[in-house]
């Protein structure tokens, strides 16, 4: 009952509109519900993110408006609205207008396959993991749009690092979770999420419990920070070297929207990683199943957001021949065994041995690559070069 | 339907005209990228989704890009100076003239044409087209993958920088 | 629903701006859009005939796109590299400076 009462929620206020007006009403009240959920989580992140921050640099973090800094993001929002709006004499005005746009659009319209709960997928698509990375393509457009436009060298190096950083990751991204959709035969967000029903022993059937689940877990997730500019990779706003790339001539509310546009699509991203990979909407142990489903799948995503904020304020920012070298000769490679992992996988009965061959496929590469790579100087150390 | 499809087919051929005929190049990449989500819209309403949904993929999100990244790279992103058009663009405009007349005519006139009105409801699952990838096309397929390998090959070498200048100290 | 013959027209008109666009403009990437221009309008085509066919449970249009898509990605791919590589050599994206072959 709790936990369809969302899904009965709407299913009430459809009924109340004349039979040929339901399809549409129905498609709003969904919208209106994702915009809502997501615009709330968005200011509680940057709190949360600010905080958190604080506490890792041992400093207090915004702790002046309302209780315990909790009203920030109200703070921050009316700040934002109430700016001046700058916009370059020598900026093309239609299309500096229209960048932080495209890039919001898109990050709720891919929102809309997520299952975020039992019944609670706004639309389910046939090919919706498809549909996700498609609406994802709009982002590279955007960011080049607000390169270009504002007619500033360091937007213009932002936007083509941020492009070449979205390009590269996007491969391994995609690739990661192709072992997903070919184990659980399907596109569909809400059958990849089916497809993880049930528990052997105490162990769900999530498939970052499997060999080459883990192992496309990891890598989708270091692509997903690479996807949405996540520290450490991100070098496309880089304060300290080009002073935030891509946005430096977006002021006001625009600029609010970049960054609203930002973090949705990082929940976006890490939405799809629960979907695919920690089996949706389904609880971790068997008797709890009496939570509702919308909590687990928020409260899976509060986790995943606060590894990127741990993260965050761990690692340092990579160079950019690091982050090209990292995806093209480390993630590329490793994606691709590990679909081969996936298909060995399905084709072998369940059993110990199908443990250990998949391991030893995803765990004998990664040894050998990231030795070699290292060897080699070709990823992981810094060389420093100076000026002759 | 009707008044989407009048809407989406307006919008694409405005933007593909808007992506011939405007003045910055950068302008055209970016009208050029609503034609292909304009068309991408036409596939849905055709209920093609799969390939709908990969035409935004590799068109708007490869595509686009890889001719915006060809305008930065041969400093095309500024107003062109020079006319733009060919000295000979009359001719050019009306063969494309003729051969639109010429379609359209062939179309309008058609019988076997108007005689497809209404189709049949039929939605492609994707779980079909894989089938059918992998085993009626599975030849077809394979060599589409040699040939994206061949390409990808094939312009890494064209666009290579071409007597690179020695490494100081280096040994290559 | 529309009529077969909506979908191929806007076809047609699309193929003919790609058409206009590739034997007028001076600018090779401009050319290179304008092909691109019309591989796109024949998909649109393929989709639309396979949609209205009799049985378009064979799915031979669907398939045929996809492929097509393909191709035109590596199209443009190879197509750009050779008009950067040219751009590196004669310092011009001008299809009409391109003549050093004209007798």
């Amino acid at each position: 009952m709790i936990d369809q009462v969302f899904v009965l929620l709407k299913g009430w206020l459809v009924n109340l509109a004349p039979a040929s007006l339901q399809p549409f009403v129905s498609g709003v009240v969904s919208v209106a519900a994702i915009i809502a959920a997501f615009a709330s989580l968005f200011a509680l992140t940057t709190i949360l993110e600010r905080k958190g921050l604080g506490r890792i640099q041992n400093r207090y973090g915004p702790n002046r408006v309302g209780p315990f800094g909790l009203l920030q993001p109200a703070a921050d929002g009316l700040k934002a609205l109430t700016k001046e709006d700058l916009v370059p004499r020598d900026a093309d005005a239609v299309v500096h207008y229209l960048a932080p746009l495209v890039l919001v659009v898109p990050a709720f319209l891919a929102l809309a396959v997520l299952p975020m709960g039992r019944n609670m997928a706004a639309v389910d698509l046939d090919a919706g993991v498809l549909f996700f990375f498609a609406v994802g393509a709009a982002t590279e457009l955007s960011v080049f749009m607000a390169g270009w436009s504002s007619r500033n060298k360091y937007s213009m190096l932002g936007a083509m690092r941020a492009i070449a950083q979205m390009i590269s990751y996007e491969v391994p991204l995609i690739l990661s979770s192709v072992g997903v959709i070919m184990i659980a035969g399907s596109l569909s967000p809400e059958k990849i999420v089916e497809a993880q029903a049930g528990f052997s022993g105490w162990l769900p059937h999530w498939f970052v419990l499997t060999p080459w689940g883990l192992a496309g877990f990891i890598l989708f997730l270091i692509a997903a920070a690479a996807e949405s500019n996540r520290s450490p990779f991100d070098l496309p706003e880089g304060e300290s070297e080009i002073i935030a790339g891509y946005y430096i001539e977006y002021s006001g509310f625009k600029f609010a929207l970049f960054f609203l546009g930002e973090y949705i699509g990082m929940f976006a991203v890490c939405g799809l990683a629960i979907t695919l990979f920690l089996g949706g909407w389904r609880p971790p142990l068997e008797f709890l199943d009496w939570i509702p489903s919308y909590v687990w799948f928020f409260g899976k995503l509060l986790s995943l957001i606060a590894l990127a904020i741990w993260v965050r304020g761990t690692l340092p920012r990579l160079r950019m021949d690091q982050l090209m070298g990292f995806a093209w000769k480390f993630m590329l490679p490793m994606a691709l065994i590990n679909i081969a992992a996936a298909g060995i996988w399905h084709f072998t009965p369940p059993g110990v041995i199908r443990w250990l061959i998949c391991l030893l496929l995803v765990a004998g590469p990664y040894v050998l690559l990231a030795r070699g790579l290292i060897e080699h100087n070709r990823v992981a150390k810094r060389v420093y070069r100076y000026a002759e | 339907m009707t008044l989407s499809f009048a809407i989406i087919g307006a919008v694409t051929i405005a933007s593909a005209i808007a992506a011939m005929t405007l003045r910055h190049l950068v302008h055209c990449a970016l009208s050029l990228a609503i034609t292909f989500a304009g068309l991408a819209a036409l596939y849905l309403q055709l209920q093609a989704q799969f390939v709908g949904f990969a035409q935004l993929l590799v068109y708007v999100g490869a595509v686009a890009i890889l001719i915006v990244f060809a305008i930065l790279l041969t400093r095309g992103s500024g107003p062109e100076t020079q006319p733009i058009y060919s000295s000979r663009w009359l001719a050019g405009v009306v063969v494309a003239v003729i051969v639109m007349a010429v379609l359209g005519g062939t179309i309008l006139s058609s019988k076997t044409v108007s005689a497809h009105v209404e189709a049949a409801a039929f939605e492609p699952s994707v779980r079909r087209i894989g089938d059918q990838l992998m085993t009626r096309y599975v030849l077809p397929l394979e060599v589409l993958g040699l040939l994206l390998t061949a390409a990808t090959i094939g312009a890494v070498i064209l666009a290579i920088q071409e007597n690179r200048p020695a490494k100081p100290g280096g040994h290559q | 629903m529309i009529p077969l013959a909506g979908y191929l027209l806007v076809s047609a008109i699309l193929f003919s701006i790609g058409l206009a666009g590739a034997v007028t403009r001076r600018n090779a990437i401009i050319v290179l859009i304008g092909i691109e221009l019309m591989l796109n309008a024949a998909n649109l085509n393929f989709i639309a005939f396979w949609r209205f066919s009799p049985n378009p449970e064979a799915l031979s249009g669907v398939v045929f796109v996809l492929f097509s898509i393909a191709i035109a990605a590596a199209e443009a791919a190879v197509g750009l590299a050779l008009i950067i590589s040219i751009y590196r050599h004669r310092k011009t994206t001008d299809v009409e400076q391109m003549d050093s072959l004209k007798g």
